[in-house]
């Protein structure tokens, strides 16, 4: 029997500007998490992440990150990556931002 | 100040040429972010949590205005108006885009900085005292010999890749305020018999993981053997250090696990073998060197001035108490700017403030400026007669917050706003505990006490020699806080005991007051500081205040 698979989202740093951006469904990179593809099943996770770290020329750093569906897609399980889809604490600087007005 | 010669100004702007290539071939897909990521770490560029940080080094911390000023700009063009000064006497950048930074390191090649060897195994940026040539207790001002140190050990061939990164730090002065006990090598500068100066050589201290307090691998060496012994010590590593894990690569692990008279054999061997390769090169730039740091021209004028401001002012009187210390020269004193308002980011300045601090510094402070360790600015000259008209300006532009050395002059490391390593995050705590003592109005009561900290274990803001120290932690995904206590990074240095379970991020403020308040009724005068208090009581006390419940249940 398969151990359980807690559903995940790629996610990595945009090149340019380094901030997180998750991949989506249709093979973009979004600032913004509830566009990101929602993998629960394990192989395919995997294989999107194979296919998430060759795009050398966009991000850096791929990696899975778990995450559950949400009312208007997917939202971030750990408190490391809810800041990440906001930004620090102390200004209101980063996604909190740009994001605000969308 | 030591000027660059045309072979650190061609160093720099080569290296500048060369980043800018490989900026441009990782843009453009040629190389990858694994081929790409060593490459920039040698320049200081990191990639975090929600951007790019570029970590600047301000060697020794010594700035002058024209430096400061070029921070501000870089933080106005290229980032969002502010920097991060850290503990390690750098700058952060926490916003800078990929392709401007070539742009940002060829702004600061314009005013004689970098950002080399910030990161990576190599030897890091050498850190002095920050009252280095002013302090009323030093020997020699110990700049000449970190200026010496940081360009024999700049691109070293033998030390770009260590078994982990290597920190030096040197004091020239009888008080510590460079936490030389917690570096890779300190260095404090003290006398022999015959009164000549030399160095005092501690070796394997560090925090992070496993702290260590170092230990003394000679007590006297003679100036001019410095850079030999130095180069013994660390080629002795390069050997030894261990690299096949990375948490044991540290030279405190290697001096753990081969014994320090071991290490002291290795180093004395190979010191005795490349001694005399050092013909006296050495020697003759540290004396150029040295005439570099002469010191400024002190001016002779009357502080009746100084001494009726501060009769008549209250607050002025208040932010002397604190925030000045004892200078060499007559009349002078040293001026500590805090970077801590009550509620701010501990460490960070916008660029105006530092334009502020760079004009104080040409106008009253004959062009120098400090970083120190504990994240605030110095302006190491300041005649008494000018501290009226330097604590007005400071006050405009909101620098003038009297808690140098106090509960709310917090060491806090970026933690998770910013880091990518950090479990939990620490700057919202500083800030609480600041404005928390802040609206209690104890804070002068309270005293000398020191919290620091890190959103890690690696230790960046120095938990582990805070008087109170916190740790934050990811415990089943929430952040938690640990408490140790009675550190201290001074000569009188000792790591914080653990005080028990940790405590939640809406706990962890109270826990503090409770703490603090606590101590407050344990001293037996107020003049018992937080950690002679400690020193004296042991943890059981303390204990029992930030686990009251517990110990009810103990004691039934
Ligand atoms: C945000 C980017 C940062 C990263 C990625 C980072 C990374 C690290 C790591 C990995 C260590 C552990 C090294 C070891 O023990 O082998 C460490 C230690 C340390 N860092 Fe940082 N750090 C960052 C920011 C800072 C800041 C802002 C400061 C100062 C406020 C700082 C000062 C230190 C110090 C003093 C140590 C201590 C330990 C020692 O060398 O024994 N770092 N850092
Ligand atoms: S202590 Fe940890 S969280 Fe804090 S800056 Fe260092 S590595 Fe990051």
């Amino acid at each position: 029997m398969s151990r359980a698979f807690t559903p995940k989202v790629v996610t990595a740093n945009a090149l340019l500007e380094g901030d997180a951006v998750w991949l989506t469904e249709d093979n973009r990179w979004s600032r913004d998490i509830r566009e990101a593809e929602l993998i629960t099943d394990e192989a395919h996770g995997d294989l999107r992440l194979l296919e998430a770290q060759a795009r050398a020329d966009e991000i850096a750093g791929a990696y899975l990150a778990d995450a559950k569906a949400g009312e208007n897609g997917p939202e971030p399980t750990h408190f490391r990556e809810t800041f990440r889809t906001r930004g620090p604490s102390n200004y209101a600087h980063g996604k909190q931002v740009e994001l605000s007005d969308v | 100040m030591y000027k660059y010669n045309d072979f650190d100004e061609g160093f720099v702007r080569s290296r500048v040429a060369q980043f800018r290539g490989q900026v441009e071939r990782r843009i453009d897909g040629s190389l990858t972010e694994d081929e790409f990521k060593p490459l920039r770490l040698m320049n200081g560029l990191y990639l975090q949590l929600h951007a790019y940080m570029l970590r600047v080094a301000v060697p020794y911390g010594t700035l002058n205005s024209g430096q400061m000023r070029q921070l501000a700009y870089i933080a106005d063009k290229w980032d969002k108006g502010y920097g991060h000064f850290t503990t390690r006497q750098n700058i952060q950048y926490n916003w800078p885009k990929l392709a401007d930074v070539p742009d940002m390191l060829s702004a600061l090649a314009d005013v004689e900085m970098h950002a080399i060897q910030t990161s990576g195994n190599t030897i890091r940026n050498v850190t002095a005292d920050h009252f280095a040539g002013a302090a009323a207790d030093e020997i020699e001002d110990p700049r000449a010999i970190a200026e010496l140190l940081r360009q024999w050990s700049t691109d070293h061939p033998e030390f770009q890749f260590l078994p982990r990164k290597f920190k030096i730090a040197v004091t020239g002065a009888t008080e510590d305020r460079a936490v030389t006990k917690a570096h890779d090598i300190g260095l404090r500068m003290v006398r022999n018999d015959a009164g000549e100066p030399g160095f005092e050589v501690i070796v394997g201290g560090g925090l992070g993981r496993t702290p260590m307090v170092g230990k003394v691998l000679r007590e006297f060496l003679p100036k001019a053997d410095l850079l030999p012994y130095c180069e013994a010590i660390v080629s002795v590593y390069n050997l030894l250090g261990r690299r096949d894990n990375k948490y044991k690569a540290r030279i405190k692990i290697t001096v753990h696990e081969n014994g320090l008279e071991k290490i002291q054999a290795l180093v004395e061997e190979r010191f005795a073998s490349i001694r005399e390769t050092f013909s006296g090169h050495d020697q003759a730039l540290l004396k150029d060197i040295e005439a570099a740091f002469a010191p400024p021209a002190y001016v002779e004028k009357s502080t009746d001035g100084y001494e009726a401001a501060r009769l008549a002012n209250p607050a002025f009187r208040s932010w002397t108490d604190t925030n000045l210390s004892a200078h060499k020269a007559d009349g002078y004193a040293i001026v500590s700017i805090s970077i801590k308002k009550h509620g701010a980011t501990p460490g960070d300045a916008t660029s105006d403030q530092m334009r502020v601090m760079a004009d104080l510094a040409e106008k009253y402070g004959h062009n120098e400026l400090r970083i120190s360790h504990e994240q605030n600015v110095i302006l190491p000259h300041v005649h008494k007669s000018d501290l009226a008209a330097v604590y007005a300006a400071l006050r405009e532009a909101d620098l003038a917050t009297a808690n140098i050395g106090l509960v709310s002059d917090i060491i806090a490391c970026p933690g998770m706003d910013y880091c990518a390593l950090a479990t939990a995050r620490s700057i919202p705590i500083a800030q609480e505990i600041a404005t928390r003592f802040d609206e209690l109005k104890i804070e002068h009561d309270i005293g000398q006490l020191k919290i620091k900290i890190s959103g890690c274990i690696n230790a960046c803001g120095h938990h582990h020699v805070g008087h109170i120290g916190i740790l934050g932690l990811d415990r089943a995904g929430v952040e938690n806080y640990q408490i140790t206590l009675g550190g201290d990074g001074t000569q009188t240095t000792s790591i914080g005991e653990r005080a028990g379970p940790g405590f939640s991020a809406d706990e962890i403020v109270p826990a503090i007051e409770r703490l603090v308040t606590g101590y407050l009724d344990l001293r037996t005068n107020a003049d018992e500081t937080f950690l002679q208090t400690y020193r004296r009581l042991g943890m059981a006390p303390f204990k029992a205040i930030l686990y009251p419940a517990e110990d009810k249940a103990n004691a039934a």
